[in-house]
């Protein structure tokens, strides 16, 4: 074991002198950078983000054109008055201005009078660095290396105890043979051994035992019987392979994006909704590429941009030419929750009535990457939960008079989900 | 012990050297058998090494392989918009207000929409006239998923695109050369669709325009217009009416267009000790005869003498001369007319314009304010007289095109033999069709046309009342409106919808077209409102004239009524199955038509109606000619209440063009239709065989069992307590009487019901006209299967609602009873069952009674069931776990309504069920929230759990408590005419709260002690005969 342990230290600190040298690199880059001189690149890039990252990219044509690059392409004077009010531009006349609002469709730019000179210097500081080269992927490559090696290591080590223990087990055989034979030549007598019952006869021979064994032969077989077919149907941890790596974790976990954006008629419907791709669109309009911070061991930057291309695709979204092509491939996704035709479940109850999380029943979707049925969704589990939740019933005045008259008929303060009949067959099964 | 016997076979076995011995020995078969015509290549088979273990081998493991497979979940898809329309949320309806004009139906409605498909058909309370969706309206939505529509249109049989036929038609039209173009349509009574024919006329001089009604009202429209100058209908308000004489009008069904009946249902609820008294005189059984509360049967001929005789009654000036019975009722019927005064009227079906034009003028004389002249109805504008003489001029060659619109002339025509022959001298024939019917067949060009859900339009009912028609649903195939297609022919480059808004502009008022659209009606002031249709000149009339023609009428034998059911109407929807399975509301037979006989012509014709061993009912045929045209094997429905001498036989059968085969029933009863008159001299003869029935109901009287359905008279109502009319039953207990409804004779235990909601449901025998829409709603909000014509045969119809119909035996239900009451000993009990069994023949009382589960708080069947599939909830409904149920029948063999419903079959997805739930388009109209049974499982009424579970989430979604409408089933949403009424009794202000209070209140069958959550009201009949 401890050889195991020398071995994961080394390749610990090797990642850790790649990082230094990494961060060295990089800030080796933004000391030689030329847009310095104009302001704060780090000032801008807050400001880039809260203020222009909606339609613009440094580095990619989105909405608006890609920013990089443009100090040298416009005055900054030019740049300053544009910014502050680019409509007044246009209908003075200029013609760059007029020119740049005919190319992107005529969208106006939105204007930002309260941005000052210095401001507006460090945001074209952020966005005149240099696009970033993608170093990062030596650096996951080698990750990936080490991370592979020690997942190996253990195999190799199993492997080679159980070698070991097979050449031990060999040279038992080939020692217990050798000395048998020895012994031969020697002419020592081996003591020989009486022929003892066969053990199998003598448990066939005793009926107790026979009877006992066999009693608990077919209790243990029903018993794993029945668990076999309880479990017929219930699919829990069913975890499909969708048309498209959909990763809640990146969508719900590191972004944080409310589960009711998304699926918005787990407010008002019986179904949660798969949202449809306009509501995809919404965000991935602008957010083409995952950032390099994205990418994982298992799933790399260009794979996840790929599953993004494939939204493109789907919508008829061309990212060049920011416009929709008209040509839609609805996506096929794999339902993932399947309850049957005869239970009747409705969302909004859950969610808006009552006031449950989502992760109640769904889990910890925020990290999953491929999304996994988390409950059984059996009806032992809904009637469990009906039987323990007490039902949200301030501020709802549906619920003041029957919460009155029933909180006194069984004398408890908070009502269970049962006790307001949600046990009843009828009220899921029609 | 063996034996030594020799047993000899055969006598060859004698001679010990036979040949044939010897070889039989060898050969187990006389003949070789030819393995391998079976078994296909012989070469293959032996090289092949597949032993017979090694093919157990396979069977064994498949079957072992399959089973494990079937553990596994499928894998289900899910596939979301890929942009999501804005108002739409998977999982939630969204209602759109429309209405249906097909020319026969015409009503507002509201359209409920899951994710974009329309799947119910609710009434439009908004509206004022015509807001009653009917049985026909309420399955509409089934014929929009209808697989016989016709997919794109045709030209000479040749799917070609819309660019191409409208081209192609435009220059056929222009080649026509000013030869006549006649464009043959249905009402439409749309404001738009007219101007668009004007338009039509005015740029093509040899237009002329024919409006056809496959069931005419010419007669009253011709009427109307030589008296008040407009080709129209009055509009009627029951509501304001005190007396109601009717002669030979079904009002409660599709006389005049229909729509009346819950207008009329107001005025039948005893309040403050009044009602409305309805007289009727009809030879068919209909269903305002047979709610009314005097009805005399008597023969069309009979009937012109009748109404002749009231003219003279009310207006003075002559007599009429009647048989002694009837002129008795006559004279009620005139005193009671001239006692209301202007609140009375009188209103016949006598397609005669002699008739109609004498009930304007005693309608005129009564001064009456039910008869509206002045907002007169616009949705039957058919003219017979034209198209009479568009045939024969057809015939004369004298038509170069015919464009027919929404009608099926091939097949509703009376003489569709020289129709057809005509159409072979045309020179264009374009038919403009949902379905590729016996008249598209004949047309060079085929425009498939959209159902009215999927179209734009507008309709004006009535002068002043307009409703607007919008889509529910993208076409589903492609088809173009008539309008739109006439539009691009005439070159007009806007939209249909924008033609419509144009033509509102001078409607609407200070009204916005947004408004006017969500409400889907617009009610105009009647100053600024014009008529359309062209305007006449009042013509000068003999009334008198016409009273004694009438008057005179003389019948000459057997006399023929045609009528249209509630179920299939002119025949439009023939291809529907929730309506072919529909029972009829009087005969509750459903898949035919047939001839109704009075008992005594059939005795006399030796013409029976019999009971068979698995329960079906079978009938004679015969065949019934009317002036030298003659039905073949007509089956013969015995029918009490018609009146002798007169039969009937329903329109809107036995069509066979784009009718699946189940559904092409019937026989087509339009070629005796001659004339356009309802009423002919009629011949029949009895030929051999027997038709087999679909008949839900056999059992045709109460046998005097006044606790089923409790009746009593306005009198006795007004002037006595309760206990004489309705008698709570009671039971002994330490011999006392106690009433059942009393704790301590209760071998139950009682639940506390005061906490929370508690539905039950109203139902007034009083204001129930037996329509039948809430058997259709309850089919389309619960996906009830449709079984077919043999299975409803064997009682295994799956209907969770039946309207049951009830004969007295005697004359009244009263004097069953008392015959009951009356029996002394076995002998009068063995004989008098037995004629209490029989309906009466002529003076019969029909009762409907709309039973579904009862819901008791004390359930038989959920006693019984021994695996609780079935049990009751706090909210008053009994559940039904359909996952739950193994099918063992015990509820069903236990319940004292018998409205528990099993799944014989599986009847989705299965071919020999091959109705809507067996395709793709069909099985779109489900509604998503109720889940599709499946075998061996028992079903019935739920009280709509899913609409009040819905109601209450809404509530406490939006935190607060739950209005009173707002609880609502499929069949008290469908009822206008107020019978079934649906709330919550813990709600002291809700409506059915109030209704149970009421002294009329039973429960079915009270007296064994189920306390039922639904119930009736005591039958009050205005019978008195002064």
């Amino acid at each position: 074991m401890e050889k195991v342990n020398i071995r994961h230290s080394i390749s610990k600190r090797l990642l850790l002198l790649l990082a230094v040298f990494l961060s060295f690199s990089q800030l080796n880059y933004s000391q030689d950078d030329g847009g310095s001189s104009l302001g704060d690149p780090a000032k801008g890039k807050e400001l880039f983000n809260s203020q222009c990252a909606a339609c613009h990219k440094p580095y990619a044509r989105s909405t608006g054109p890609a920013l990089h690059g443009i100090t040298e392409k416009r005055d900054i004077d030019w740049l300053y008055r544009w910014i502050r009010n680019s409509a007044e531009m246009i209908a003075a006349g200029d013609a760059d201005a007029i020119a740049i609002f005919e190319e992107y469709n005529e969208t106006p730019m939105t204007a930002f009078p309260q941005l000052s000179d210095q401001d507006i210097n460090d945001i074209l500081a952020y966005v005149e660095q240099p696009k970033p080269e993608p170093p990062v992927a030596a650096a996951g490559e080698a990750a990936a290396g080490a991370g592979a090696g020690a997942g190996v290591s253990t195999n190799i080590i199993m492997a080679a105890l159980t070698f070991v223990l097979l050449l031990l087990v060999i040279i038992l055989v080939l020692v217990n043979k050798t000395l048998t034979r020895f012994a031969e030549a020697s002419g020592v007598e081996l003591p020989e051994e009486e022929a003892r019952k066969p053990l199998w006869k003598a448990f066939a021979e005793n009926q107790f035992l026979v009877l006992s064994s066999s009693v608990i032969l077919l209790l243990v077989g029903a018993y794993f019987a029945y668990g076999y077919l309880m479990q017929v149907g219930v699919d829990q941890g069913y975890q499909p392979v969708q048309p498209i790596h959909f990763s809640h974790k990146i969508h719900a976990g590191d972004n944080g994006i409310d589960c009711k954006y998304c699926h918005s008629s787990a407010r008002v419907s019986k179904t949660s909704g798969i949202p449809s791709l306009n509501v995809c669109m919404n965000c991935h309009k602008s957010v083409s590429e995952v950032a390099p911070e994205t990418a994982t061991e298992e799933y790399s930057k260009e794979f996840y941009d790929g599953q993004i291309a494939k939204l493109y695709e789907a919508t008829g979204w061309d990212p060049t030419t920011q416009s929709y092509s008209g040509e839609e491939k609805p996506v096929k996704w794999v339902r993932v929750h399947n309850l049957p035709d005869f239970a009747y479940f409705n969302h909004s109850q859950h969610v808006t009535v009552a006031g449950v999380d989502c992760q109640k029943c769904h889990g910890p979707v925020e990290e999953m990457e491929i999304l996994e049925q988390y409950a059984p969704l059996t009806m032992g589990w809904c009637i469990e939960c009906h039987r323990e939740t007490n039902v949200k019933m301030e501020g709802n005045e549906y619920y003041e008079k029957i919460h009155e008259e029933l909180s006194k008929k069984y004398g408890v303060e908070k009502l269970t989900a049962a006790q307001m009949g949600a046990l009843e067959c009828g009220k899921c099964h029609y | 012990m063996s034996s030594n016997k020799k047993y000899w076979k055969s006598v060859e076995e004698l001679n010990e050297n036979s040949s044939i011995v010897e070889t039989l020995k060898q050969n187990e078969f006389v003949q070789e058998i030819p393995t391998d015509e079976f078994l296909g290549d012989k070469e293959n088979l032996e090289t092949s090494k597949t032993s017979r273990r090694d093919f157990l081998k396979f069977v064994g493991f498949s079957t072992a392989a399959a089973s494990l497979a079937a553990c596994e979940g499928p894998v289900v898809k899910s596939i979301p918009y890929v942009v999501q329309p804005e108002r739409i949320v998977p999982g939630v309806a969204n209602y759109y207000a429309t209405t249906i004009a097909d020319g026969f139906d015409f009503a507002s409605v509201l359209v409920k929409t899951r994710e974009g498909r329309p799947i119910k058909i609710e009434n439009n309370k908004l509206g004022k006239v015509n807001v009653g969706a009917n049985a026909r309206v309420h399955a509409s939505v089934l014929s929009l998923y209808d697989n016989k529509r016709l997919k794109n249109p045709l030209i000479k049989n040749e799917p070609v695109a819309w660019e191409r036929f409208n081209r192609e038609f435009k220059e056929r039209i222009e080649a026509l050369n000013g030869k006549e173009l006649v464009v043959m349509t249905q009402t439409f009574a749309s404001p738009s669709t007219s101007r668009l024919m004007e338009e039509f006329k005015a740029k093509y001089a040899n237009v002329k325009h024919v409006v056809y009604d496959a069931v005419s009202e010419s007669a009253a429209l011709d009427a109307f217009a030589s008296k008040y100058g407009k080709r129209a209908l009055p509009s009627y308000k029951f509501d304001q009416a005190d007396v109601v004489v009717s002669v030979g009008a079904d009002f409660l069904g599709d006389w005049q267009g229909g729509g009346y009946d819950s207008d009329y249902a107001l005025k039948r609820v005893p309040e403050n000790g009044k009602m409305s008294r309805h007289i009727q005189f009809e030879s068919n059984m209909s269903l305002a005869g047979a709610n009314a509360d005097i009805r005399v049967p008597v023969k069309p001929s009979v009937q012109k003498a009748v109404l002749a005789a009231i003219y003279y009654g009310i207006v003075g000036g002559g007599s009429a001369d009647l048989p002694e019975a009837v002129a008795k009722k006559v004279a009620i019927a005139v005193k009671n007319l001239k006692s209301a005064g202007s609140k009375a009227v009188l209103i016949t079906g006598i397609q005669d314009k002699d008739a109609q034009l004498l009930a304007l003028e005693i309608n005129e004389a009564l001064a009456s304010k039910v008869m509206d002249v002045k907002n007169p109805r616009m949705i039957r504008q058919g003219n017979a007289t034209q198209v009479k003489e568009l045939i024969s001029r057809m015939n004369a060659g004298q038509v170069g095109g015919l464009v027919t619109v929404g009608v099926n002339p091939a097949y509703s025509l009376p003489n569709a033999e020289e129709f057809k022959k005509g159409v072979e001298k045309l020179d264009l024939m374009v038919s403009y069709a949902m379905k590729h019917n016996e008249t598209a067949e004949l047309a060079e060009f085929v425009g498939a046309t959209p159902h009215y859900l999927e179209s734009w339009g507008d309709v004006q009912f009535t002068a002043k009342h307009y409703s607007l028609m919008q889509p529910t649903i993208k076409p589903l195939f492609k088809t173009q409106q008539f309008q739109e297609s006439l539009m691009s022919v005439l070159g007009k480059e806007i939209s249909y919808y924008n033609y419509i808004k144009e033509t509102w502009k001078t409607i609407l008022g200070a009204t916005s077209w947004e408004d006017a659209l969500h409400d889907g009606v617009y009610v105009a002031s009647i100053e600024n409102v014009s008529v359309e249709g062209e305007e006449m000149a009042q013509t000068e009339m003999n009334v008198s004239g016409a009273a004694r023609k009438l008057a005179s009428s003389q019948g000459k034998g057997l006399e023929l009524t045609l009528y249209v059911k509630a179920g299939l109407g002119d025949g439009q929807q023939a291809n529907n199955p929730w309506l072919q399975e529909f029972p009829d509301p009087i005969s509750r037979v459903s898949w035919d038509n047939y001839l109704t006989v009075s008992r005594s012509d059939a005795e006399a014709m030796g013409l029976m109606n019999k009971h068979v061993a698995n329960g079906g009912l079978n009938g004679s045929y015969v065949d019934v000619t009317v002036n030298n045209v003659t039905l073949k094997k007509v089956p013969v429905l015995i029918q009490p209440g018609q009146a002798k001498g007169s039969v009937g036989l329903a329109l809107g059968y036995g069509s066979k063009a784009a009718i699946q085969k189940e559904m092409q029933v019937g026989i087509n009863a339009y070629s005796l239709y001659q004339n356009f008159d309802a009423v002919q001299d009629v011949s029949i003869s009895k030929v051999e065989g027997e038709h087999e029935f679909a008949c839900v109901q056999l059992q045709n009287t109460l046998m005097g069992r006044g606790d089923v359905i409790k009746e009593t008279t306005l009198e006795v109502f007004n002037t006595k307590d309760k206990k004489h009319w309705n008698f709570m039953p009671v039971v002994s207990l330490n011999h006392e009487e106690k009433p059942v409804s009393s704790p301590e004779v209760d071998i139950w235990q009682q639940f506390d019901r005061s906490i929370g909601h508690h539905f039950n449901l109203s139902i007034d025998l009083n204001a129930c006209t037996g329509c039948g829409a809430c058997v259709i709603a309850c089919h389309a909000e619960n996906n009830v299967p449709v079984v077919g014509k043999s299975e409803v045969r064997r009682s295994r119809d799956m209907h969770w609602l039946r309207i049951d119909r009830y004969y007295s035996s005697e004359s009244t239900f009263e004097k069953d009873i008392e015959k009951k009451e009356g029996f002394d000993g076995l002998g009068d009990s063995l004989g008098g069952f037995g004629q209490l069994e029989i309906a009466a023949e002529e003076d019969v009382q029909v009762v409907f009674q709309p039973v579904m589960c009862q819901h008791c708080n004390q359930a038989p069947c959920e006693t019984v069931c021994p695996v609780a599939a079935t049990s009751h909830g706090r909210q008053g409904q009994n559940h039904m776990a359909y996952n739950r149920c193994v099918g063992t029948r015990y509820c069903a063999n236990n319940c004292p309504y018998k409205v528990r419903r099993f799944n014989w079959f599986r009847y989705n997805h299965n071919d020999e069920f091959d109705f809507n739930m067996n395709n793709d388009l069909g099985r779109m109209v489900l509604n998503p929230d109720v889940v599709v049974r499946t075998r061996g499982v028992m079903e019935k009424c739920s009280m709509c759990i899913q609409m009040t579970q819905k109601t209450i989430l809404d509530a406490k979604r939006e935190g607060r408590l739950v209005k009173d409408v707002e609880f609502q089933t499929a069949c008290s949403s469908a009822c206008t005419s107020g019978a079934m009424v649906f709330g919550d009794v813990n709600d002291e202000a809700s409506e059915v709260h109030e209704l149970k209070k009421s002294d009329r209140v039973y429960h079915l069958l009270q007296h064994i002690g189920t306390d039922p959550n639904v119930f009736y009201h005591t039958k009050v009949r205005n019978t008195s005969e002064n």
